[in-house]
Formats: structure tokens, C-alpha cells, sequence
């Protein structure tokens, strides 16, 4: 009990998550400032962030429905970090893990953009109904490629379970070179989920104010945020873990600080992107995905059905 | 040719330089020598003709007579827009620009400089009643 | 409000799209405008009533803070149009200087569109460098004008500081390093896919449409009308500098940039040729004190469009009225018509694309008659009592306000 609790809470649950995810915007912000020639903020600002917002007051609109709006930042955050439980850290094995659970992290994965569609459905303003709509719509977008780029990997190593996966490449390790183009596709998927640029015209500053988050302040506003770091923290891990298997069995403390370093190029790699590109319309994203990353997703399923078949797993 | 993400070699570039940013206040940029910053007037030169006044766009300098052939100058730095339009004016080159720009105070009060002359005898003195004193010339506690 | 077929949202006039506060109304449907409504007049300021308060040299000084990007445009242009009243003539050393800041001005000024444009679009990495060169501009400015903006280099007669041959090595050496950079920015504005799909295909405005809507400066120039006051109506050292009028025929947001750029390439040249080609002579005249009466009529070329002065002399040392014609209220006019049938998510770049100052643009053209004040001529007092009885009604008490500037009885 008390062990679980520990996992849960402290260690890789809520502490260690928050900490790495308020160390991870550190990164991306610093990077991002240091490819724009610009300074950057010191180490400690996301802590400092966080801690301002979640003492200021909340303010909720009058004509919000006020459960609602007060209990979907919770349930974002909550989600986010109950997905790397699942997830393998150390080593081959995960905390919890059975035969489907990378269904399941795809799915907590999936809670926060609906929170932020209720949160911002259940604010009542009109830019945070148009943030919540564009939400909803980016999110039809990215899916399919998401879970398909996931899967593929999933189905060459005949297990649902990340564990699973993992001991298998790391049986094999050459399979892995197999999944280049779902990495790279997972990784466009990943900018769609955590609405960065090119991606982010659910929170568009420049047109509907803050989207789904315009009415939020205060504490709420601090978890929706937190949640959102935490997101691209578990999006990176679950990229790493899926797409990068490699120096797994080299034990508990090696493995974990090789985990570290992949997360962390995996965030480095999406600062870089936010660099370089503008953002698109909400109908050439979807064209885009559909048109462009989806196929490509499909081909790499594909590909893996082929290896399998031919490689007689 | 169109490709995406055009700018990535000019921004991976960008991490091996110095950064751009000027990291005021530890570090301070010198003006160049036109620079319009705080005014500074002469009590000896002034003759009094206060063409100053007139043209200023603002009502921002006060001049003052305060004995036979003396005035002291009250310069308003609220009001002053810098835009050195009485140092052109003046003929007899009583009013000078300085390049100082660091003018925030924490009272209304203190941003009106006055610039008068000691009775006879012992030549110029500014006062100023600035919590710290700073810029080089006639500048002293008041 | 809703109703079942479109929703209207105000976009305005505080939001992160604006630069200043304007306020659009826009009716939608899902992501498609219906129809959009303007109403501008936040950033009226009173600044043609106060010159008519002022003396001449005071009101330059008011003319040149109606914009912070454009100010020697409208300080420059007052300045002709009063020393054509009192035809003076002004020395060719003051001209050229003028015109070397005026097309140093166009450079500091496109250069912060193209940061502005890059900013609304979500492309913050070509806002930080396109403002990170802006500062070598604003640097060389500060060298030659001795301001960042609003740099004061006009007085009646020529102008106030001279150029020594320094400032004229510093000044060249910045034109070399910016227009490396510029050719830079032209090779990422042509090649960068997500740049041409944002800007492309939006806020189209055709040929026909922009002279029936009078949209001028970049923006009209963007759908291939080339009109430009430096070519048409040349004033200060124009007539005699070689120099090309760039126009494209994109009729779209992506026009206005490329025709943006190449002004900036442009201006290289021409401030090259005027720092080598600066004539010898005194730098003013002197200027009589009271204009004698007449009045005039001037155009400039502001880098938004063609900048209008009219101002009337009355023999006495004041002007007896002002009136000011900024380009972006040419340009509103078509930024209505761009918006329809539009994606809200374009909104921010099209406004931005006619480069809009509005506090350039608000002048009161009539004054209405609201709460039983006559129509006509009001009084400074008027004016400040009906402002005060409007807050008061409103709960907000201004009466002891301690403000006792009484403009105009210092002299």
C-alpha cells in the first residue's frame, strides 16, 4: 500500500512528473530563446510560473457552468499523469502492465484535448468556444496518424503492451530501424496533440486570445498549464519508449538516465520545430494531415505487416 | 525551390552566437552624442529673453528672475519631451542636452529640476532634489 | 448573442491581434466571415485642434507625435507645406538629409512590419530577427538625429543637425549588414512553404477594387497600381534621385510583402546615393516667426501610403487650421471589403498587411451634436467641462484633476 502510494505520488508519479515537466518547459523555452538570439528565462522560471498563477484568485465568468469549469483542469492533469504508469522507464518493464495497455495510454492521452473542449465549451465566451471547436477539429486530425504510427511498432512485436514491446526491441534491436517513419510521424502527431507550432490554432494568441483558456486564471489556470507541460513530458516518454528502445537492459539507474536524455532530445526536437514554422489555418491542417501524414502513417503500417509476414514473427 | 522550415540552418546558427539581448541594467548602452536626454542650464549665461519659453511645445521650462541680471531655471522633466527645441533657441548657449536618460522618479515632486544661482559671489549651483545624485556637472543635494 | 445561422464577435478594441485599439464586429459563420464592420476613432487625441493653439514651432513638435513609425513623415510634410505658405526656400544640403532620414524612417518602418506580419502568422522566430536588425536602424538614427523616434530633425528652413563624415562611414557600413539581412528575409519569404500558404490567396483585392476603394502605398501597389508620390508628385530630393517604384501583381497579403521588401531594397539604394551625393551648403534658413497668410496643400510619401497636409496661415504666429489626411484611412476602407468571405484565423494578417497606424488615422472630421452642445467651433473649456459631465454621469469624478496646463498663454 504504502509502496503504491510512493509510485503514485512521488516517484514516477505526480512529483517526479511535475518537476520534469516544469524542468522540460525550462528546456524549451531556453532553446527556443537561444534559437531566436534571444536570452531566455532562468532555470527556475516555470517553477516560478506556477507558483504565481496558483496564488492569484480565480476568477469564473458568471455565465460559466461552474463545476464543470473548475473540474476539467483536474481531470487534464489527472489523465496526463496516470498514462506513465504505463509507460517503461527503467528498463524493460513499466509500474502496471498488461496485453493492451498502449490502447490505454493512447486514450488518457486523448482526456486532455477533451478537457480543454469542455473547458472551454463550459466557459461561455466566444473565443473560448471558438479555441474549444478548433480543439475538437485538430483533433480529428492528428488521431488517426497518432494511433497508427503507434500501433505499427505494436504490431511488428505481437503485444499490445508497451512492456511487452520493449523486450521485444530489445531482443532484436534492428526492427527498430524499421519504425524511422513512424517516429517521424508521431512526432508531427505529437505537435497536433500538444497544440504547438505549426499546429496551435486551437490557442492562437493572435486571433481568438487564448482559445479554450481565455477565462481562466488563477489556480485553474496553473493546473491547465501544468497539464499541458506534463502532456509533452508523457508524449515524449511514450515516443521514446515506442520509437527509441535501445540501452534497456543496461539496469535501473542506466536505463533511467538514458530515459532522461531521450525525452529530453524528443522536447528539443519539438522546440525546433516551433522555431522554424508559421502556424497554419485550422482547414490546411486538416488537409495536411489528411492528405500528407495520415498516408504516410499508413504506409508505415504497412511496412510493418510486411516485415512481419515476411520475417515470419 | 519551396520547402518547409527554410530558416532551420540560420537558427541552428543562431545558438553559437552571443545573444542579441542587451542585458540592461547590468550592462548599459553608451547614447550617441546628439542623444536628447535630461536638460542642464547655465544660470551665468542666461540673459533672460526667455525665447526658451516661448517656443517650448510643452510649458515644460520656467524661467525666473531672482536678482539684478540673474534667473534660475525651473525644468519640469514630466513635461519635457526632449525634443531640444529652447537649446536651439537660446542665444547665448545657456541650456545644454545631456545624454542621461535614466529619469524615473518616485515622486512627482523631484522630477522638477531647479536650476538657480547662489547670491553673489559664489557662481552656479543646480538643485535638484533627487533621492541620488548622479550625472557629472553642477548637480548637488538640495 | 447567438442565433442559429451566425454568431458576432468584436474583435477589438482590445486584443492581441491590434497594435492599437480599433474595434471590428464581425458576424461568422463557424470560421467563415459574413461581414465586418469598422469603427475607429480610439486614438483620437485632439492633435488638429491643438495646433491650431500653438505656435508654429510648437506645433511641429505636435505634428510629429501624431505616429511613432511615420513621425518624420508628418513632420516633414507640415514643414513644406509652411515654408511653401511663406515661400521659403530651403537649402539642398536640409533637403537631402530630410530625405535620408525619410527613407531611413521606411526602412525602420518595414522592417518592423515585416516583424509585426510575422508575429500575427504565429512565425515569432522572424519577429526576433527582423527586430533584432531593425536596431541597427534605429542605432544609425540615434547617430544622425540624436532620437530613436520621433527624431526632431526638421525645423522651418531645413533642418536642426548636420551630417559629418562619420556618421556617413557608420551609415553605409549599416546599409551594407542590412541588406545582407533583407536578402535573406527575401529568400525565406519566397521559399518557406508555411510563410506562402499563410500569406498567399489572402485579403485579395483587385486591380478595379483598389481604385474604387482608394487603397494606396504597399497595399495598392501589392495589386499593381502603381502609384506612388515620390514618383508622381516629387517633393524633397526625389526628382532628382534615380529610384525604382516596385509593384507585384499577387493582389494578396503575400504582394504586400514581397512589394514591402523589395521598398527595403530600394531605400538601400537610395541612401547610398544620398550619402555620397550630399550637396555642400548651409543647413537652414533663417524663418520668419509669423507666416503670412495662404495656405497649402502637401503630399508625402509615408512608408504606408500617401500622407496629406493642409494647413492655412493667417499672418499671425499661429496656423489657422490643420488638417491631417493619414494613409491608413484610405486603407480601412478596403479592409472591410478583404474580410468578407474570409477565415477568422486570417483576420490578424490582413489588417496587419495594410500596415494600419491608427493613431495616424483618427481625426474628427465633424463635430455631432451630442447632449444639447451647439454643432461647430467648441472651445478648449467646452470640450473639458462635456468630457468630465460624461464621466460623472458615468460615476467617475475628474473635477479635481490637477491639470492647469492652459495651452497657448506661455508666450
Amino acid at each position: 500500500m504504502a509502496r503504491d502510494l510512493f509510485y503514485m505520488l512521488i516517484f514516477p508519479g505526480f512529483l517526479f512528473l511535475v518537476v520534469f515537466a516544469l524542468f522540460a518547459e525550462y528546456v524549451d523555452r531556453k532553446l527556443c530563446a537561444k534559437l531566436q538570439n534571444r536570452v531566455g528565462p532562468p532555470w527556475y522560471q516555470p517553477f516560478a510560473d506556477f507558483i504565481k498563477l496558483a496564488a492569484k484568485e480565480d476568477v469564473v465568468p458568471m455565465l460559466a457552468d461552474r463545476p464543470m469549469f473548475r473540474f476539467t483542469p483536474i481531470v487534464a492533469l489527472t489523465a496526463s499523469i496516470a498514462s506513465v504508469f504505463y509507460i517503461p522507464i527503467w528498463g524493460h518493464d513499466a509500474l502496471f502492465s498488461f496485453n493492451g495497455d498502449v490502447i490505454v495510454v493512447l486514450y488518457l492521452l486523448t482526456i486532455p484535448t477533451l478537457t480543454f473542449f469542455l473547458g472551454g465549451w463550459y466557459s461561455r465566451s466566444v473565443f473560448s468556444m471558438l479555441g474549444a471547436v478548433r480543439s475538437i477539429m485538430q483533433l480529428f486530425a492528428y488521431e488517426v496518424p497518432l494511433y497508427l504510427s503507434i500501433l505499427a511498432p505494436a504490431l511488428l512485436a505481437n503485444t499490445w503492451s508497451l512492456s511487452g514491446m520493449a523486450r521485444f526491441y530489445s531482443t532484436h534491436p534492428l526492427y527498430a530501424l524499421l519504425n524511422v517513419i513512424g517516429l517521424g510521424v508521431s512526432l508531427v502527431a505529437l505537435l497536433g496533440k500538444l497544440e504547438r507550432v505549426p499546429f496551435d490554432t486551437p490557442e492562437a494568441e493572435t486571433e481568438i486570445v487564448a482559445g479554450s483558456f481565455t477565462e481562466y486564471s488563477g489556480r485553474l489556470l496553473a493546473l491547465f498549464r501544468l497539464a499541458i507541460s506534463v502532456e509533452m513530458v508523457v508524449g515524449a516518454t511514450l515516443l521514446a519508449a515506442v520509437f527509441l528502445p535501445f540501452g534497456l537492459e543496461l539496469g535501473a539507474p542506466a536505463a533511467f538516465g538514458l530515459y532522461l536524455v531521450k525525452a529530453l532530445v524528443v522536447i528539443c526536437l519539438l522546440t525546433l520545430f516551433r522555431t522554424v514554422f508559421a502556424r497554419l489555418r485550422i482547414d490546411q491542417m486538416l488537409r495536411f494531415c489528411a492528405q500528407v501524414v495520415a498516408p504516410i502513417a499508413f504506409a508505415q503500417v504497412l511496412i510493418d505487416l510486411v516485415a512481419k509476414r515476411v520475417l515470419a514473427l | 525551390m519551396k520547402r518547409p522550415g527554410r530558416m532551420i540552418s540560420e537558427v541552428l546558427r543562431s545558438v553559437l552566437r552571443k545573444p542579441a539581448t542587451v542585458l540592461y541594467p547590468r550592462v548599459k548602452v553608451k547614447m550617441p552624442d546628439r542623444f536628447r536626454g535630461k536638460l542642464i542650464f547655465h544660470p551665468d549665461k542666461c540673459v533672460g529673453c526667455r525665447l526658451c519659453m516661448r517656443d517650448c511645445p510643452t510649458d515644460a521650462i520656467q524661467i525666473r528672475k531672482v536678482g539684478d541680471k540673474q534667473f534660475e531655471a525651473e525644468i519640469d522633466m514630466a513635461r519635457c519631451i526632449c525634443c531640444g527645441q529652447c537649446v536651439d533657441s537660446c542665444l547665448k548657449k545657456a541650456l545644454e542636452m545631456t545624454a542621461e536618460f535614466e529619469l524615473a522618479q518616485l515622486k512627482r515632486e523631484t522630477l522638477k529640476l531647479t536650476y538657480s544661482v547662489e547670491p553673489k559671489g559664489a557662481g552656479a549651483k543646480a538643485s535638484d532634489d533627487k533621492p541620488e545624485s548622479d550625472s557629472g556637472g553642477e548637480a548637488a543635494e538640495g | 448573442m447567438h442565433d442559429r445561422e451566425n454568431i458576432r464577435i468584436p474583435i477589438g478594441p482590445q486584443h492581441p491581434a491590434l497594435k492599437e485599439p480599433t474595434s471590428f464586429s464581425l458576424a461568422l459563420d463557424g470560421e467563415r466571415i459574413l461581414q465586418a464592420g469598422v469603427r475607429l476613432g480610439y486614438n483620437h487625441r485632439g492633435i488638429e485642434k491643438g495646433c491650431e493653439e500653438r505656435t508654429y514651432i510648437q506645433a511641429l513638435y505636435l505634428v510629429e507625435r501624431i505616429c511613432g513609425i511615420c513621425s518624420h513623415s508628418h513632420a516633414t510634410c507640415f514643414c513644406m507645406a509652411v515654408e511653401e505658405i511663406a515661400g521659403i526656400e530651403v537649402p539642398k544640403r536640409a533637403v537631402y538629409i530630410r530625405t535620408l532620414v525619410a527613407e531611413l524612417e521606411r526602412v525602420h518602418s518595414h522592417l518592423l512590419w515585416l516583424g509585426v506580419a510575422g508575429h500575427e502568422i504565429g512565425f515569432d522566430t522572424l519577429l526576433m530577427y527582423t527586430w533584432r536588425d531593425r536596431e541597427t536602424v534605429m542605432d544609425l538614427l540615434a547617430l544622425l538625429t540624436g532620437n530613436r523616434v520621433n527624431y526632431g530633425i526638421n525645423t522651418f528652413g531645413g533642418v536642426r543637425r548636420d551630417v559629418n563624415p562619420e556618421q556617413k562611414v557608420a551609415v553605409l557600413k549599416g546599409m551594407d549588414l542590412l541588406e545582407e539581412r533583407t536578402k535573406y528575409y527575401i529568400t525565406v519569404a519566397l521559399e518557406e512553404t508555411t510563410l506562402i500558404e499563410r500569406l498567399s490567396g489572402v485579403g485579395m483585392l483587385s486591380h478595379d477594387d483598389v481604385l474604387r476603394l482608394g487603397a494606396i502605398g504597399p497595399t495598392g501597389r501589392a495589386s499593381d497600381v502603381k502609384r506612388d508620390t515620390r514618383k508622381d508628385d516629387p517633393y524633397a530630393a526625389y526628382g532628382e534621385m534615380p529610384f525604382n517604384v516596385i509593384t507585384s501583381d499577387h493582389c494578396d497579403v503575400y504582394g504586400r510583402t514581397l512589394v514591402r521588401v523589395g521598398e527595403l531594397m530600394e531605400s538601400y539604394k537610395m541612401i547610398r546615393w544620398l550619402v555620397n551625393n550630399l550637396p555642400e551648403g548651409p543647413i537652414a534658413v533663417k524663418f520668419p516667426r509669423k507666416v503670412p497668410a495662404g495656405e497649402a496643400f502637401m503630399r508625402y510619401e509615408a512608408p504606408r501610403g500617401e500622407d496629406v497636409h493642409y494647413v492655412r496661415a493667417n499672418g499671425t504666429d499661429r496656423p489657422e487650421r490643420v488638417k491631417v489626411r493619414a494613409p491608413t484611412l484610405a486603407n480601412v476602407q478596403a479592409v472591410a471589403h478583404m474580410l468578407k468571405d474570409g477565415y477568422l484565423a486570417d483576420l490578424p494578417i490582413v489588417v496587419a498587411a495594410i500596415d494600419p497606424c491608427f493613431s495616424c488615422t483618427d481625426r474628427l472630421i465633424a463635430v455631432a451634436d451630442a447632449h444639447g452642445l451647439q454643432p461647430g467651433v467648441l472651445t478648449w473649456e467646452q470640450v473639458r467641462r462635456h468630457g468630465i459631465e460624461w464621466y460623472r454621469r458615468r460615476g467617475v469624478d475628474f473635477t479635481r484633476l490637477n491639470s492647469t496646463f492652459r495651452c497657448g498663454e506661455s508666450g
